[in-house]
């Protein structure tokens, strides 16, 4: 009955397999990541010093904007579907994706949006340079011609997500093991769940928020327009509303996986399994009805800045549930610190930490002083790096084993770990001394002052990058030559049906639905 | 076609995207032009684009004075000369007042401009009722051609009390690209030309 993989490239342009679309998602989304690090470097590197030293100011522009992008669309958000597809099936005990040809689309369209993304940066005009926020009229108006090509991207790469997120909904609402009631689930499943419901709603603004844009600039529409009776604030708006539900989209995936991993080295259950499902949801739910708040500065009525401000802090409460339950679980459990769980505990101090500076630029009057400054930039960048970043390479260290049936490098990943953390808060702990001084975002340049904190931050962002290097070789070097292992637990403490299976992993896993107790 | 469970969550999932678009494009708009009229949140005038109903008019309130200071923008690299020719009157709400702003194309060749007008604070942006305006059709000038715009526009009784001083501003747009891209018939404004 069973069979093996297909031989040759076949095996990957026609894999219905959702193994091997994970793995081609995680693949396709640590490329984008080096690649965007890559931008990343260029941006720290002309910020090493004042002045202006090796790139052009158009082209910083163009390297801040793509490197958003990539990291956002490219990295973070197809890094957690290819989680999913490994994982998802495997916990709630199905034997594949729930639509495994449309599983094989929504993956192969993505190099096709990213190729038409990229390759800007080799056209007249250059890439786009407009923030990775396109605010309009940057955008439309003052956009360079290649912005229809960012435009296509944009949708190409929406289309991925709706169906990735249609396949993740249809497979945990319609495939689960019998006997695995919604509240049994695993909360990484559960997570997904949430997320594909929020990407479903608002990948499709945003398709909508580029079309008119589109039309904007190429069929004389003015949607966006105030010559013709449109506004440049309604993009802000319909921006904002697909963009404060996409930060969730990135981190409640990562919630997912820290709720995995701490329970394991922990050696206890989870703390308070049903109020993270809830919490989860409310933050969900919640991220519908706070979007104003990254526009404090727009001109609101006082009544709009104290209505966002309130239900924008409001989000704490939820994500505090969350965080305390982590800490209760390691309470008093039998910790030992494995690599996977020296990232889940960064997560979640770091996270925190991040957590705290956005509750800071929640608050309306404060957020007008620290708008646009590297403040932001610290506080986002410890959200989407040591939240989702970190909590991505957790559940690779985590999952590998288990996947490849060989062994990491626990020294090495220790390492990697160290270097990481420290990298990752050398580069950014300086932007909020440098934000509250002042420093405005976006800008190839700045003055004097900030010169030693920015030298900081750039050696910091050098360590992280090469640190990423090193993770890159630990994970090739596991799957070729990692020691290896047949123990379907792998780890001691880890509880879920993803560990009742042989190790590694059979192509074909649940044929036949295992007995939920 | 719904016999098969999956497939039909996928086909409400589906229909659920479809209609956020639709919701994004052709919902959130509107809902927004009507949302800002209705508040007068961002400055935005009742009636931008058509006159106001005279009648609406009521007493003239002879015991208050309201102070209306003209501002003129030229958005972006708008080269036309433009600014009010009185930039401060003293009128009782209810009084129909007339000015005019002047208008120049400095450049040599033939230009559409539109103005977009704002109002602070926005609280006063909906008792600000326009009679006639420049601002309610397009701009055309000849190359060296100049114009005076006329307003008349007269101030709501219902003017919140706290509000002693209102600002209106017009940003003018070049629309010349658009209206040869669009190639439809320009409505024409009247126009008081001075040469």
């Amino acid at each position: 009955m069973a069979h093996g993989p297909a031989k040759g490239i076949g095996r990957w342009l026609f894999a219905t397999n959702h193994k091997d679309i994970g793995t081609m998602y995680l693949w396709f989304s640590f490329a984008m990541f080096l690649l965007g690090g890559f931008f990343a470097m260029v941006i720290r590197a002309e910020l090493f010093e004042p002045g202006m030293q090796i790139v052009k100011p158009e082209f910083f522009n163009q390297m801040t904007t793509m490197h958003g992008l990539v990291m956002v669309f490219g990295a973070i958000m197809p890094a957690f579907v290819g989680l999913a597809n490994w994982l998802i099936p495997m916990q709630i005990g199905a034997p594949d994706m729930a639509l495994p040809r449309m599983n094989n689309l929504s993956f192969w369209i993505l190099p096709f949006g990213f190729a038409l993304l990229a390759s800007t940066l080799f056209m007249e005009g250059g890439a786009p340079n407009f923030g990775w926020t396109f605010y309009a009229p940057l955008s439309t108006t003052y956009a360079p011609p290649t912005v229809n090509f960012f435009i296509f991207g944009i949708h190409i790469i929406g289309a991925s997500s709706i169906m990735g997120s249609i396949n993740i909904i249809a497979t945990t609402t319609n495939l689960r093991a019998p006997g695995m009631t919604l509240m049994k689930m695993p909360l990484f499943a559960w997570t997904w769940l949430i997320t594909a419901f929020l990407l479903i709603a608002v990948m499709p603004v945003l398709a909508g928020a580029v079309t008119m844009m589109l039309m904007d600039i190429n069929f004389g529409t003015s949607f966006f327009n105030a010559a013709g009776g449109g506004d440049p604030v309604l993009f802000q708006h319909v921006f904002w509303f697909f963009g404060h539900p996409e930060v969730y989209i990135i981190i409640i995936p990562a919630f997912g996986v820290i709720s995995a991993i701490i329970p394991t080295f922990s050696r206890k259950p989870l703390f308070g399994y049903s109020s993270m499902v809830y919490a989860t949801s409310a933050i969900a739910i919640l991220s519908f009805v706070v979007w104003a708040h990254h526009m404090f500065t727009v001109g609101m009525p006082l009544a709009g800045e104290l209505y966002f401000m309130y239900a924008t802090l409001l989000i704490a409460v939820p994500t505090g549930v969350k965080v305390f339950n982590w800490i209760t679980t390691m309470f008093r459990g039998a910790i030992t610190y494995e690599t996977p769980m020296l990232f889940a505990i960064a997560f979640i101090i770091l996270f925190t930490l991040g957590g705290f500076t956005g509750l800071m630029l929640a608050i309306a009057p404060a957020d007008i002083q620290y708008h646009d400054s590297y403040f932001v930039v610290a506080h986002f960048h410890y959200v989407m790096v040591a939240g989702a970043v970190f909590s991505m390479t957790a559940g690779v260290y985590y999952w590998l084993p288990k996947w490849c049936g060989r062994m990491y490098n626990e020294t090495l990943g220790k390492v990697q770990f160290w270097i990481s953390f420290i990298g990752f808060n050398v580069t950014f702990f300086p932007q909020h001394f440098l934000g509250l001084a002042g420093m405005p975002r976006r800008y190839a340049d700045y003055s004097l002052q900030f010169a030693d904190w920015n030298m900081v931050s750039s050696i910091g962002a050098f360590i992280y990058g090469a640190s990423q290097l090193l993770f890159l070789y630990n994970v090739i070097s596991t799957i070729r030559s990692g020691e290896k292992t047949d123990d379907p637990k792998v780890w001691e403490g880890a509880e879920g049906l993803e560990w009742t299976l042989p190790t590694p992993a059979p192509f074909h896993t649940f044929s036949t639905p295992p007995e939920i107790k | 076609m719904a016999a098969n469970p999956v497939r039909k969550t996928a086909l409400w999932l589906l229909i659920g995207g479809v209609g956020m678009f639709g919701f994004a494009m052709f919902i959130m708009p509107p809902l927004y032009d009507v949302f800002c009229e209705i508040t007068g949140l961002g400055g935005k005038t009742e009636g931008r684009y058509a006159e106001q109903n005279a009648a609406q008019q009521k007493e003239i309130d002879l015991e208050r004075t309201v102070k209306v200071q003209f501002v003129s923008t030229n958005n972006g690299a708008m080269p036309w000369e433009f600014e009010p020719l009185t930039y401060e009157v003293k009128v009782h709400p209810g009084q129909p007042q007339k000015i005019a702003y002047y208008a120049r194309n400095t450049t040599r060749r033939d230009m559409v401009a539109q103005a977009i007008p704002s109002v602070t604070p926005i609280s006063a942006a909906k008792f600000l009722r326009k009679t006639e305006c420049f601002c309610f059709n397009e701009q055309p000038l000849k190359a060296g051609e100049a114009a005076e715009l006329p307003l008349v526009f007269f101030i709501d009784a219902d003017l919140p009390k706290t509000v002693n001083t209102i600002t209106l501003s017009y940003t003018l747009f070049d629309i010349t690209e658009q209206k040869v891209a669009q190639k439809r018939p320009q409505k024409t404004a009247t126009l008081a030309t001075l040469n």
